[in-house]
C-alpha cells in the first residue's frame, strides 16, 4: 500500500474543505472497498478523509412521507430498520443478500453506491483494463467474462456493478443528496447518477471531484409484495451472476429492477408495462439491445426464468 | 529491458510497502560505496482504544490495520491473519459490539472505540461459553479459522438477539430466530478451510440454547 496522511473531520463542510485542500483525496467510511484496493496498488490517494464520524448515521422521515437514509447509516442498521423491514421490504432483502454480515457492519449507505467492480481482470494489475488504467485495453472482452455485464457495455469495458443495495434503491425510485466543496447541495435520481462506460469507463458516476454523498432519499411507500431473488455461484457471500428486484402489485403491475447485468443497476421503465403479461414479455423489454459475450450467453435466460420465479411467488 | 532507474523506483515500492506494518527497515548492502538517500518516514497518526478492557495509546503508520495493530503492535496474536482481504473472516474482531474484519479497517480510525478479541473473550482457565462449546462439539480441526469463528458468532447471537435479518429470515418483521438455517447463513463470512462448519453450528446451537 502507498502511504498517506490521514484526518478526521467532523462535518460535511470540513470534508469538502479538506479535499479542497488535498485534490486527489479520497473519502473513507467503511473502507471495506477502498482498504482492500488500497491494498493492491489500484487506488493509491495520497491522503485520506475519514468521513466516518460525520453526523450522517441517521435515518428519518421526509416531509413526503418517505425516507432520508444518511450516507454513513451501515448496511446492517439499514437492513435492521424497522420502517425499511415494514415499507421498504425490497432494500432490507438486497441488502442482507450482499456481503458478509461483518462487512455489513462496517458497510455505510454511500459507500455501497460507490463500491467499484469485481471485474477480475480490474483487480489484476498485470492485466490491461480501462477502468484501472484508461487506454490500456480490456482484457475481459475475450477473456474469462461469464460475470460480466450484458447490457450498456461497451468496446472499452462490460465490467459489471456489484451492488445488490443499489438494485433496490433503484426500483425504489432513490435519489442521492449531495454537497460540493463551494457548499452547493444538489440530489441526483440514482436512474442518472452513474455513467455508461462508454470510452470513458474509469468515470463511474456523475459526482464531481470533492463531491460528497450525504443521504439517499426514498419516495413515500409505493405497497405491493418486496421480492428480491439473487443468483449466484455459492449460496451465501458472492456476488450476483444475476439478481432481480421486484414490487408486484395484486393487479400484476409493478417494478423491476436488474443486478449483475450492466454497469447499473438496471431498470427499463417501460418494460415494466408488460410484467402483467408475464416474465418474457417484460424480460425482451428489460434486456433489449443485450450484447452478451462467448461465456455469458445464460444470463438472458437466467434473467427471464428468475423474474417468472419471481412473478410466480408475488401471486402466491 | 529494465533501466537501473526503474529498478530503483521499484525496489524502493517494495520495501515501502512491506514495511507498512512495522517499524521502517532501512537495508543498506554491506560493502555500498555511496550511501542511499534517507527514506523519508511514512506519515504517521495518534489512536488511543481499549483493547479487551485495557486502553492503548499508539502512534502508527497510517497504512496500518487494526489487525496488524492488534497482532504486531499490542502482539495479541490470538486473532489471524488469513486472506487480508476480508474474504476468509479468520480476523474477525467485535468492535463497539460489533463484529467486523480487522483487515479491511485502518487502526487509526478506531478512535475511542472497545475493541474484543478472542483473548478477551476467555482465558484458558476461564473459558467463554462459546469457546467450551467449540471444544465439546469438536467446531475446528487446524484451528487457524477459530478465533474468528468464535468471535464471529458470539456475536451473531447478539445480532439476532437485536432482531438483525438475514437472507434466509422469512419474515422480515418478525423476531429472527436461532435455526440452523440462520446460522448457516450469518456465519457465511467465515471460511473453515478444514470444513468442520458443522460442528461449528452445532456448537453455536448449544450456548444459544443455554442462552435461551
Amino acid at each position: 500500500m502507498k502511504s498517506f496522511t490521514y484526518e478526521r473531520v467532523a462535518t460535511p463542510a470540513a470534508a469538502t474543505a479538506a479535499f479542497a485542500r488535498a485534490p486527489g483525496a479520497r473519502f473513507i467510511a467503511g473502507g471495506t472497498n477502498l482498504l482492500d484496493l488500497m491494498k493492491l496498488e489500484i487506488e493509491t490517494p495520497a491522503h485520506l478523509i475519514d468521513v466516518s464520524r460525520l453526523s450522517l448515521d441517521k435515518i428519518e422521515k421526509t416531509g413526503d412521507g418517505g425516507l432520508r437514509i444518511g450516507a454513513m447509516v451501515r448496511n446492517t442498521d439499514l437492513a435492521s430498520d424497522a420502517r425499511v423491514r415494514k415499507d421498504y421490504g425490497l432494500l432490507s432483502r438486497a441488502l442482507v443478500a450482499g456481503a458478509s454480515g461483518q462487512l455489513r457492519n462496517k458497510a455505510t449507505t454511500a459507500g455501497n453506491l460507490l463500491q467499484r467492480t469485481r471485474c477480475p481482470y480490474f483487480y489484476d494489475t498485470n492485466q490491461p483494463c480501462n477502468k484501472r488504467r484508461p487506454g490500456s485495453g480490456c482484457a475481459a472482452i475475450g477473456g474469462f467474462n461469464r460475470i460480466h455485464a450484458v447490457v450498456g457495455a461497451s468496446e472499452a469495458c462490460i465490467a459489471t456493478h456489484p451492488s445488490d443495495m443499489a438494485v433496490a434503491m433503484r426500483a425504489l425510485d432513490a435519489v442521492v443528496e449531495t454537497v460540493d466543496a463551494a457548499g452547493k447541495a444538489r440530489a441526483i435520481p440514482l436512474a442518472t447518477f452513474y455513467r455508461a462506460p462508454g470510452t470513458t469507463p474509469h468515470l463511474e458516476t456523475v459526482l464531481a471531484p470533492g463531491e460528497l454523498i450525504t443521504a439517499v432519499t426514498l419516495p413515500k411507500p409505493v405497497g405491493g409484495t418486496h421480492i428480491y431473488h439473487k443468483v449466484r455461484d455459492r449460496a451465501s457471500y458472492a456476488f450476483a451472476l444475476i439478481s432481480v428486484g421486484a414490487i408486484v402489485q395484486k393487479d400484476g403491475s409493478g417494478r423491476v429492477a436488474l443486478g449483475g447485468v450492466g454497469y447499473q443497476p438496471w431498470r427499463v421503465e417501460a418494460a415494466e408495462a408488460e410484467l402483467p403479461r408475464g416474465a418474457k414479455a417484460a424480460a425482451d423489454g428489460l434486456l433489449a439491445g443485450a450484447k452478451t459475450t462467448h461465456e455469458n450467453a445464460y444470463k438472458l435466460p437466467l434473467v427471464e426464468r428468475t423474474l417468472a420465479g419471481v412473478l410466480a411467488e408475488a401471486r402466491g | 529491458m529494465q533501466t537501473p532507474e526503474e529498478f530503483e523506483v521499484s525496489r524502493r515500492g517494495v520495501i515501502v510497502g512491506g514495511a507498512a506494518s512495522v517499524a521502517t527497515a532501512t537495508f543498506v548492502p554491506a560493502g555500498s560505496a555511496v550511501a542511499a538517500p534517507a527514506p523519508v518516514p511514512p506519515p504517521t497518526a495518534k489512536v488511543t482504544f481499549e483493547v479487551n478492557g485495557t486502553p492503548h495509546a499508539l502512534e502508527l503508520d497510517t497504512r496500518t490495520s487494526l489487525l496488524d495493530a492488534l497482532r504486531e503492535h499490542l502482539k495479541l496474536t490470538g486473532t489471524k491473519k488469513g486472506c487480508d482481504h476480508g474474504q476468509c473472516g479468520a480476523c474477525t474482531v467485535i468492535a463497539d459490539g460489533r463484529r467486523i474484519n480487522s483487515c479491511l479497517t485502518l487502526a487509526v480510525m478506531h478512535e475511542g472505540e472497545s475493541i474484543t478479541t478472542i483473548e478477551g473473550l476467555g482465558t484458558p482457565d476461564k473459558m467463554h461459553a462459546m469457546q467450551d462449546a467449540f471444544v465439546v462439539h469438536d467446531g475446528y480441526q487446524c484451528g487457524y479459522c477459530t478465533p474468528g469463528q468464535i468471535c464471529s458468532a458470539v456475536a451473531v447471537l447478539d445480532e439476532i438477539a437485536a432482531g438483525v435479518p438475514s437472507h434466509v429470515t422469512a419474515d422480515l418483521t418478525a423476531k429472527p430466530e436461532v435455526t440452523h438455517t440462520e446460522l448457516r447463513e450469518r456465519m457465511s463470512g467465515n471460511i473453515c478451510r478444514c470444513g468442520a462448519y458443522s460442528n461449528i453450528i452445532d456448537a453455536i446451537v448449544d450456548v444459544a440454547g443455554a442462552k435461551a
